[in-house]
């Protein structure tokens, strides 16, 4: 069982390796989109201090969302999926792995350049320490809730618009939460509470997520 | 364990709101192909598809060891193996990146010198380095043959396997074919081509309601 997990990380991974290019994209996207904001609301640093989180936080959905509609597609397109689909191990272990690489591949480069884009934004290192965390819990919700949109969006014509539809609307916790736990250690109010409703709904997508997703991309390989 | 069978009962199969076939009976037993014919758009596919479990019948239903596929799909997948009109070959990754990932996700331990001979006999010796998007159509469905018979499985169901492959490939597809089949293998298949099966048990299926000529 373990072995299937390990087999589809690595066969990502190993294919993600092979075209930088797109997971580059994704990065760069988070960068620029986080980078518009000082310049186009001006550059005193306590208005910078206090939309940073949020900002850093909706650029980071934005840019997971991005990636999120190639996750099945192009196995889907090449006819891999199917394979993968009729192995004998549950398709449940297959999204999960996938999310897994997806989270790997997109949301690890994402926690590395927080920090110098939180600096851009004049937030204190107590700040920043706290949106690493924020993000840390937060980016695998993207990539398990983001699966089960990509399921059901394979395959069809103009999926990718979509996918943003259906996705963003379940995005909205992870991101009230995750930018209120930044906004709470600035404001002096403490992190702990919105951390810990954090991981729980990480907790909660990650027992829920693979099953509806799987379930979502049987109907869509009929 | 029973001896492997699959049996087709009164299958129905609709494609949106029209009705392709209904009424399937079929049974095919070990050393037996099952050569599915009928024109375009009549339900091969459809009809290979449910077979393959990746889609569910209208009404009736697919027996494997004479137990509905739908409550033993992880036991029916470890003895079956599809291959469709797209390969599932990875264009970036070389043949025997593909290979060994393929086995990978079916759970088995890659044995990389068993690949390489298999890749050689299907005539591929001098690409076995180069990522599959630099090969042709014809080569890329080689890769795909490759994975099929490291498989190792007791069912083969090909979707026009043959597409793409030049005479000699074809002439290689027979007797691996035979091969399986004299092993107890089972094959179900769809073709438009001419198949040279001497000693083999075929049973023939027509889908829909186009008379197709004899193939030899």
């Amino acid at each position: 069982m373990h072995r299937f997990l390990l087999a589809v990380l690595r066969r990502d991974l190993t294919l993600a390796a092979r075209r930088r290019g797109d997971w580059l994209i994704a990065q760069f996207f988070f960068v620029m989109v986080a980078s518009l904001f000082p310049l186009g609301v001006g550059p005193e640093p306590e208005m910078l201090a206090r939309i940073g989180p949020g900002v850093l936080w909706v650029a980071a959905t934005l840019a997971s969302l991005l990636s999120l509609s190639r996750l099945f597609a192009d196995d889907h397109h090449d006819g891999s999926l199917e394979h993968m689909v009729l192995s004998p191990e549950p398709t449940v272990l297959l999204v999960l792995g996938k999310s897994l690489a997806h989270w790997l591949i997109y949301g690890i480069p994402l926690l590395l350049i927080a920090p110098v884009l939180g600096i851009q934004f004049n937030l204190s290192w107590e700040a920043i320490w706290v949106l690493e965390i924020s993000l840390l819990l937060g980016t695998p919700i993207l990539s398990l809730l983001g699966g089960v949109g990509a399921a059901l969006t394979l395959g069809l014509r103009g999926g990718g618009v979509l996918l943003t539809l259906l996705i963003l609307p379940l995005y909205v916790p992870a991101l009230i939460f995750g930018a209120g736990a930044v906004d709470g250690v600035m404001a002096g109010t403490g992190a702990e509470a919105h951390l810990s409703l954090l991981g729980a709904f990480l907790v909660l997508s990650l027992m829920i997520a693979p099953w509806i997703a799987a379930a979502a991309l049987r109907v869509s390989l009929e | 364990m029973s001896d492997p069978s699959l049996s087709v009962h009164d299958l129905a199969c609709a494609r949106g709101d029209r009705l392709l076939f209904k009424g399937m009976n079929f049974t095919l037993n070990a050393g037996a192909l099952l050569l599915v014919q009928g024109g375009n758009g009549q339900g091969k596919t459809s009809l290979l598809r449910l077979l393959t479990g990746l889609s569910s019948p209208e009404e009736g239903e697919v027996r494997w060891r004479g137990q509905p596929i739908r409550k033993q799909r992880e036991a029916y997948h470890a003895e079956m193996i599809y291959l469709g009109h797209a390969n599932g070959v990875k264009d970036d990754l070389n043949p025997v990146e593909n290979l060994r990932f393929a086995d990978g996700l079916q759970g088995r331990v890659f044995d990389a010198a068993r690949g390489v001979a298999t890749l050689e006999q299907l005539g591929l010796s001098r690409c076995l380095d180069l990522p599959c998007r630099v090969l042709s159509f014809g080569q890329r469905r080689r890769v795909a043959l490759a994975a099929l018979l490291l498989a190792g499985a007791t069912l083969w169901i090909l979707d026009e396997p043959l597409t793409g492959l030049d005479v000699h490939a074809v002439a290689l597809m027979e007797g691996l074919i035979r091969d399986h089949l004299k092993g107890g293998g089972m094959v179900v298949a769809t073709t438009h081509q001419a198949l040279n099966l001497e000693g083999v048990t075929v049973q023939r299926l027509l889908v829909g309601n186009v008379a197709i000529p004899e193939l030899a």
